[in-house]
């Protein structure tokens, strides 16, 4: 059953196991790259404001039941083959966790707090970057993680229309009716995404404040 | 959208099937959850054997548990039970953290007042715990439903039905609209499960109303 994956001729060349391994992992950083610095701004500020919570969370849901299949072929036919519209189809599914994750973070911080942070003079902007930020990690890290694995399990299907990454193992083992090449590829999607989360847990024990750890959230769903 | 109306009839076979292939796995998955949810909330052993392996098979992507699932369990890869078993699957595995969460934040003064006042152990469940964990659960309940919804399409990759089958056709037509018409299906579907899972939670749980 295993055979095809442990196969060493299924390991090297440009089509080998390392380089779908790497184009899967390139999808899902700059997928969560790019999600995240449209996603956090947007929930920290409606978070803080506490104006238009109503919409994020509305849009979070409108996008959650968005089909990723269908947004990919959409921009296939409008803006051609190619890795962009990976990362429409990618970046749309990992934008509703981590605003959702980012907003309800920092909303989630103690008032006193940030009634201490304005007293002792903060700025607003202070308030948010050095006080509500720092106290909403841990959620934003949930949201941000759980949008990881998704990204990681769904980049498969980017070799529906002809990209790279792991994927490929799938649609082409598909269409040989080869089973152990399936197989290859499913196992390793799922081995990926648990690495994966793993680095992101790394990162989220040296990022978040000690004092926070007990309220930390796992991040995943 | 004037896909939709010129084909009117495709579209609601589409549906009718889409429907079907999402509605069935989050029952199958949620009849199989609770247990499991109620396990976890009472052993220290079950969370930890659980909720890693729950983990584990979320991260296991649809398109290659949809390609696996007939292997495994013997059936032609055209069959709707390729898409329900893994479905389900994601559905337990999402809902045992649900209803396990939903579970043990029951309060203790509430269990040991009814334990005090002689319920049993199922009855106690059924008519006292769970119905406080309602919530929660059918928070649980709507995200594994909408997110069912709009995975059902996948399986459309290998060549089984719903609003998939739109999208593969499309593609393989450069039709747009066709795309379009099974995207707009996806959405409304989901928005309408979602809301309506929504007012059953409300029904449900008249007393999370009271004193509002």
């Amino acid at each position: 059953m295993f055979g095809w994956l442990f196969d060493p001729a299924h390991w090297s060349g440009t089509t080998g196991i390392p380089v779908r391994l790497l184009e899967h992992l390139g999808y899902t950083l700059l997928t969560l790259l790019i999600a995240a610095l449209i996603a956090i701004p947007l929930g920290a500020f409606v978070g803080h404001t506490g104006k238009g919570g109503f919409v994020i969370v509305g849009l979070s849901n409108a996008l959650r039941a968005l089909p990723t299949t269908a947004v990919l072929i959409l921009v296939v036919l409008w803006a051609g083959l190619g890795d962009f519209p990976v990362y429409v189809a990618l970046v749309l599914l990992a934008i509703p966790p981590i605003m959702a994750g980012t907003y309800a973070g920092v909303r989630a911080v103690d008032p006193v707090t940030v009634d201490a942070a304005r007293g002792v003079g903060m700025r607003e902007s202070g308030v948010l970057l050095q006080v509500e930020i720092p106290n909403a990690l841990p959620l934003i890290y949930g949201g941000f993680r759980g949008a990881a694995l998704q990204v990681v399990a769904t980049a498969t299907i980017a070799a529906y229309t002809g990209a790279g990454g792991l994927g490929r193992l799938v649609f082409d083992g598909l269409a040989l009716q080869d089973f152990g090449q399936m197989l290859a590829g499913a196992v390793l999607v799922a081995l990926l995404a648990v690495l994966v989360d793993l680095g992101f847990a790394g990162l989220q024990r040296l990022t978040v404040s000690p004092g926070l750890r007990p309220v930390g959230t796992g991040g995943k769903r | 959208m004037t896909w939709i109306f010129e084909n009117w009839e495709r579209f609601w076979e589409v549906t009718a099937v889409h429907l079907r292939l999402s509605v069935v796995p989050v029952l199958i998955g949620f009849v199989l959850a609770v247990p499991l949810g109620w396990w976890a909330s009472r052993s220290q052993t079950a969370r930890a054997v659980l909720f890693p392996f729950a983990n584990v098979l979320f991260t296991i992507p649809s398109i290659a548990l949809i390609v696996i699932t007939p292997v495994l369990i013997g059936v032609k890869i055209l069959d709707e039970i390729n898409v329900i078993v893994p479905l389900t699957v994601y559905t337990v595995a999402l809902m045992i953290r649900s209803v396990a969460d939903a579970l043990s934040a029951v309060p203790g003064n509430v269990i040991a007042a009814a334990n005090a006042m002689g319920y049993r152990p199922l009855r106690r469940f059924l008519t006292v715990d769970f119905p406080l964990a309602l919530p929660v659960t059918i928070a649980g309940l709507r995200v594994a439903t909408v997110s069912n919804i709009s995975m059902v399409s996948v399986g459309a990759l290998v060549g089984l039905g719903g609003y998939g089958q739109l999208f593969t056709e499309g593609y393989q037509t450069d039709y747009t609209g066709k795309v379009l018409a099974g995207l707009i299906g996806t959405v409304v579907l989901a928005v309408l499960a979602d809301g309506l899972l929504l007012l059953i939670g409300r029904l449900l749980t008249p007393w999370a109303r009271a004193g509002r």
